[in-house]
């Protein structure tokens, strides 16, 4: 299965800074996305896209993960080449990560 | 306990215009703020103010003013803007003739400028935070240079009367937060309630991306009515208690989830939430459906502001060109493949000088790079070339090669297009508070 199914998410930008909340839908996969979706796991999913440092915030009270990754907008949402220079849909495409069904 | 309501009629510069008219007629509030200064914005605004002296407001604020300001007037809801942009006094001043020219009566209008720190900044050895190095060393390529404000300039028009402000660049969530400061007589160092009057005013600052905009996902994540989206409301009590909901009736949905999608929007660490007027802490937040549309936050606190403003900065980065092409049917990825390869060849042979080059197969790659897994053979793709030059004219060759590829390209290329700009980039820096002196000039209608 895939994070879509179990949690959604918003990214937002500031300078060459990318945000992504992951919030799960129901609270008790709370735990198990937690424990999946590591800030390394996070960063080996962007290769190519983030290159810097992938720090992670827990708000357990919204369960929701807050990923901080550092040189993740090609120089900035102000100078880059990138079509989708804010990283908007950065979001949708951490959705796409596999995670493993429930045991 | 007494309570205001307060309501958020834009989230950005270009945002909807009828959603604040809604807010205005229907909405029972007491203040409409209007949050339109993007990073970029103001930089564009100083260049616009360089060429006329009467310009750098914002593009829309005529049309928002027109909208709002008559219902506003006749309902006793007092406006709240950034849209002065780069030239607060001139916004002010146009407002005040539009009241005029609508005959509203009496209006007082407060212009708040003293944001704009681009010469102190040019002199001083303040450092940039992105290169280390001192923003004295750009001096020649800086546009602008503007401090993140907070809310007591304007709590201190409100206490003067005003109806209307009218800001420069001053932090977001600021705006919501001054009428709060004002209305309750909350101390500004009450970190707790500075730190949830914030809160409010971060979950309204981007208006409709908490009602249900930037949110729908059909089948998953539903919502009714976007093209008829309601913009946000904040009910706050004097203890700072704190209920978001929207105009009944209107499109949208206020929900636990567009909440919690909302409050992270922008946020690095959740505990610390720096604006010029408290360090937030949204770490404990929660949020609670009391009734449809309407949801209760509690758990926000707060700890001292820091000692410094963020600044803002603007400079010239150069020129950026694009070119574009599409390719469909059987065949079309390899035909758009070949199409890079010999735009890619083209500028080599004919020289231009480019600092980064981009290529992207738009349908393919242009998002997400390597992250998704192969898509299926697509019907149609989308050459984009694209590249950073040094002048004009250079620029101007990538989107020249991409258009050539008509007549000496892959079969079937269609719908070229091509653009070149002047890039104004942003960086950011603190500067010390004492060295920005908010202004607060009263015009009255």
């Amino acid at each position: 299965m895939k994070l879509f199914d179990i949690a959604h998410s918003r990214t937002g930008d500031k300078g060459n800074i990318s945000n992504i909340s992951v919030i799960v839908y129901d609270q008790k996969d709370y735990e198990r996305v937690r424990e999946y979706v590591t800030p390394e796991r996070v960063k080996a999913h962007f290769k190519g896209i983030v290159n810097g440092e992938v720090v992670r915030y827990e708000i357990p009270t919204l369960g929701a993960l807050n990923f901080v990754m550092q040189d993740a907008l090609g120089g900035g949402v102000t100078r880059s080449l990138a079509l989708d220079a804010h990283g908007k849909c950065l979001a949708s495409a951490l959705l796409a990560m596999d995670i493993p069904a429930k045991n | 306990m007494r309570t205001i309501r307060i309501g958020s009629g834009a989230g950005y510069s270009g945002d909807r215009i009828e959603p604040a008219v809604e807010l205005a007629e229907k909405g029972n509030i007491n203040y409409l703020v209007f949050e339109c200064l993007a990073e970029r914005t103001i930089a564009i605004a100083q260049n616009a103010k360089l060429n006329d002296p009467t310009k750098g407001y914002d593009p829309l604020l005529v049309e928002r003013f027109e909208s709002v300001l008559p219902i506003c007037k006749k309902n006793g809801i007092k406006i709240i803007t950034n849209m002065g942009a780069a030239n607060p006094q001139a916004g002010a001043a146009k407002v005040r003739e539009i009241a005029t020219r609508l005959g509203l009566g009496k209006l007082k209008i407060a212009a708040i400028s003293g944001d704009d720190v681009v010469e102190a900044l040019k002199v001083s050895d303040t450092k940039i935070l992105e290169t280390g190095a001192p923003a004295s060393n750009m001096a020649d390529v800086l546009i602008s240079a503007n401090a993140y404000v907070g809310a007591a300039p304007m709590v201190e028009a409100l206490a003067n009367g005003a109806d209307v402000i009218i800001t420069g660049r001053v932090a977001d969530p600021s705006m919501f937060l001054a009428p709060q400061i004002h209305e309750f007589g909350w101390s500004q160092d009450d970190w707790d309630k500075i730190g949830k009057g914030t809160a409010v005013g971060h979950l309204l600052e981007c208006g409709g991306q908490v009602t249900g905009g930037y949110y729908a996902e059909p089948g998953k994540k539903d919502v009714a009515d976007l093209a008829r989206l309601g913009f946000p409301i904040a009910e706050v009590s004097e203890d700072g208690a704190i209920v978001i909901t929207k105009v009944e009736g209107s499109g949208g949905k206020v929900t636990e989830h567009t909440c919690k999608e909302q409050i992270l929007y922008e946020v690095h660490d959740p505990k610390t939430y720096l604006t010029p007027d408290v360090t937030a802490d949204f770490s404990q937040i929660t949020f609670t459906e009391i009734a449809p549309n309407r949801i209760r936050v509690t758990g926000v606190t707060g700890r001292a502001r820091t000692k410094t403003f963020k600044v803002s900065v603007g400079y010239a980065d150069g020129y950026m060109g694009e070119g574009q092409i599409s390719y469909a049917g059987p065949g079309a990825l390899a035909r758009a493949q070949l199409a890079l390869d010999i735009v890619r060849e083209r500028l080599k042979i004919t020289g231009v000088k480019a600092s980064e080059l981009r290529f992207d197969l738009i349908g393919v790659n242009s998002i997400h790079a390597e992250v998704l897994a192969p898509a299926p053979e697509p019907t149609e793709v989308r050459v984009r070339v694209t590249g950073r030059c040094d002048s004009m004219k250079e620029a101007v060759r990538i989107g020249n090669e991409v258009e050539t590829l008509y007549t000496n390209g892959p079969a079937s290329g269609g719908g070229a297009t091509k653009s070149a700009k002047q890039v104004v980039a942003m960086l950011s820096a603190l500067f010390p508070r004492d060295k920005v002196i908010p202004v607060i000039e009263y015009l009255e209608a």
